[in-house]
């Protein structure tokens, strides 16, 4: 079993959709994981069952007990993160601000403070419409932990490909080079960065291979909307032949996208020959390149 | 005046929309523009100007001194992230499960676990005409953004006299980062595209929001492509509307090279104008 994992560093350069789209080319050979959590999408294109779901609770806040609390102010004066409020007579946690650290609860003199964990979510084990299986999440307004989220979805996805003999499982990560971005790369055996021939397109994608090879993984790029700024395309071209990362495919400026986004399609099932073989033959490869590394 | 320009997907035009209101409302007032998408920061892309200050932002985290540690392994007990482990004879920090609480350091008998300094990023001060630009820009490899972008806000206001209006760039995303990003805002600008995408993740935005009790509207980028579902639910919400900015490919030709769409394209310049307009409507600003 190999795991595929889809990631950016910039948002909006197409990688749910062209993800969304090699599910649909993998069939029910692949386990789907959507570990975009705090703006998971590909669920609209891809109509899960939500056939299971199952609460997620990770991480803590701090709750004082008025009762026993003997208004020393000790937590207030050992909170780093400026959590703990002094209304009026009473100490108060201000949830927002907590980190879960206990460090509160730990000194409370008269043991006032409890921890309590929280329910940051939801996940998901659905079939989508390829039959195949998909893990998703959702995260709770406002939560944190969305690293931890990610590495359940993983878990789980993992499980599923396992007892069920499937060949590989496919990664949906989230924008950016944070705790989620490095939860989703923690395991994986092929990484793909879908990127953009624009600035910040090519600098956000520079970063984001450098944490890619601070885990020395394996890994490919797709330029899509190539003919945006063909002097930048070629830039990353170049980059990537520095670098040794493979060049998977380059996709056209196209709304085709949008179109067959707003009919819940993937660009597969959509009326379209162009981009369709474009990742037809992507995918393709990606399963060549994943098997030989 | 603080406001944050945020989305819940990223690519939506959060960078685009907060350097063009700057460099449009720069023509009439200073401005502070700060880009708090630490992770992947784009602004200073658009924004160039000369370089004021560079400062390094370092987090505070335990370093274990084997000579002073009896091993109790009472750091292991307190610590709520499993940052640090007894392993043997050996304490073990993670630094990137630290969340710099400081309870394994100061509830030491021993004083074994001193706190120390690590850069975690950078922010850098930018100045064009009437453009103050702060950056925050994250080390890679570094997996917490908050505490940089705690900082970078800090510096955006502490700075500068407090009546000049300040622009922040906020990450993607509705989790922890944004929640700092926009928790002291006066004001939130959700941009987003009027596909099915752009409405999921504007109404997941939308009750982030609302759990922060923040006034807010939505700015509609790329208007032309997708359907009307947007505009319709913004609608029966009753969530003002600020503007659209059109659907144009040399509109992403432009972006590209870094230009600012308010300079390169009239028409895209006349939708800022609306979208200020707007907000003075709106009473964001006077």
């Amino acid at each position: 079993m190999k795991e595929i994992v889809v990631i950016s560093g910039k948002g909006g350069t197409g990688k749910t959709s062209i993800t969304a789209a090699f599910a649909m080319l993998a069939g029910r050979n692949a386990v789907i994981a959507d570990c975009d959590v705090d703006a998971a999408d590909m669920h609209l294109l891809l109509q899960p069952d939500y056939a299971r779901s199952e609460d997620f609770y990770s991480g803590f806040k701090a709750k004082i007990d008025q009762n026993l609390c003997i208004k020393c102010g000790k937590c207030k004066q050992v909170c780093r993160f400026d959590a703990v409020q002094k209304i009026d007579d009473s100490y108060n946690i201000i949830n927002l601000d907590c980190e879960g650290c206990a460090y509160c609860a730990e000194i409370c003199p008269v043991k006032a403070i409890q921890m309590v964990e929280q329910n940051v979510g939801k996940w998901y084990i659905s079939q989508i419409k390829s039959e195949a299986q998909m893990v998703h999440a959702r995260l709770g307004i406002g939560a944190d932990n969305s690293g931890k989220l990610v590495a359940k979805v993983k878990k789980e996805a993992k499980n599923i490909s396992q007892e069920t003999g499937k060949d590989y499982i496919l990664v949906d990560g989230s924008p950016g080079i944070g705790c989620p971005v490095v939860s989703s790369l923690s395991g994986a055996n092929y990484v793909i960065v879908v990127t953009e021939p624009t600035l910040s397109g090519f600098h956000d994608m520079k970063r984001v291979f450098e944490l890619i090879q601070n885990f020395k993984l394996p890994s490919g790029c797709i330029i899509n909307k190539q003919d945006v700024n063909a002097e930048i395309s070629e830039k990353i071209v170049e980059f990537c032949t520095t670098n040794k990362i493979d060049i998977i495919s380059k996709l056209p400026y196209d709304e085709t996208f949008s179109e067959a986004m707003t009919q819940g399609k993937t660009i597969i099932e959509f009326d379209e020959e162009n981009l369709k073989n474009i990742l037809k033959d992507s995918w393709s490869k990606i399963l060549l390149l994943t098997d030989t590394h | 005046m603080k406001i944050v320009i945020a989305s819940g997907k990223g690519g939506t035009g959060k960078t685009t929309l907060a350097t063009n209101l700057a460099y449009l409302l720069s023509q009439n007032c200073p401005v502070i523009l700060s880009d708090l998408d630490v992770e992947e920061p784009n602004s200073g892309f658009f924004i160039k100007g000369k370089k004021i200050q560079e400062k390094q932002v370092f987090r505070m985290m335990p370093e274990w001194d084997r000579e002073k540690c009896v091993l109790c392994g009472n750091c292991q007990r307190v610590c709520n992230f499993n940052a640090v482990i007894k392993l043997g004879e050996e304490v073990l920090v993670f630094n990137q499960l630290c969340h710099s609480c400081y309870a394994c350091s100061e509830l030491c008998p021993q004083n074994a676990l001193p706190m120390k300094s690590y850069e975690v990023g950078k922010i850098t001060e930018f100045e064009e005409n009437n453009i103050h630009f702060v950056e925050g820009k994250l080390n890679v490899g570094e997996e917490q953004a908050v505490p940089l972008i705690k900082e970078t806000i800090d510096f955006a206001n502490n700075n500068f006299p407090s009546d000049i209006l300040r622009i922040f760039d906020a990450p993607p995303g509705t989790s922890c980062p944004v929640i700092e990003a926009t928790k002291d805002a006066d004001y939130v600008i959700l941009i987003t595209e009027p596909t099915p995408f752009g409405l999921h993740d504007l109404t997941l935005a939308i009750e982030v929001m609302r759990e922060l009790k923040k006034d807010f509207g939505v700015v509609i980028n790329r208007y032309g492509i997708g359907n009307n579902d947007v505009i319709e639910y913004c609608k029966v919400e009753r969530i003002p509307l600020l503007g659209k900015i059109p659907n144009m490919k040399k509109a992403a030709v432009a972006y590209a090279k870094g230009e600012l769409l308010s300079e390169a394209i009239p028409e895209i310049r006349s939708a800022f104008n609306t979208i200020i307009q707007n907000l003075k409507v709106c009473e964001v600003f006077s």
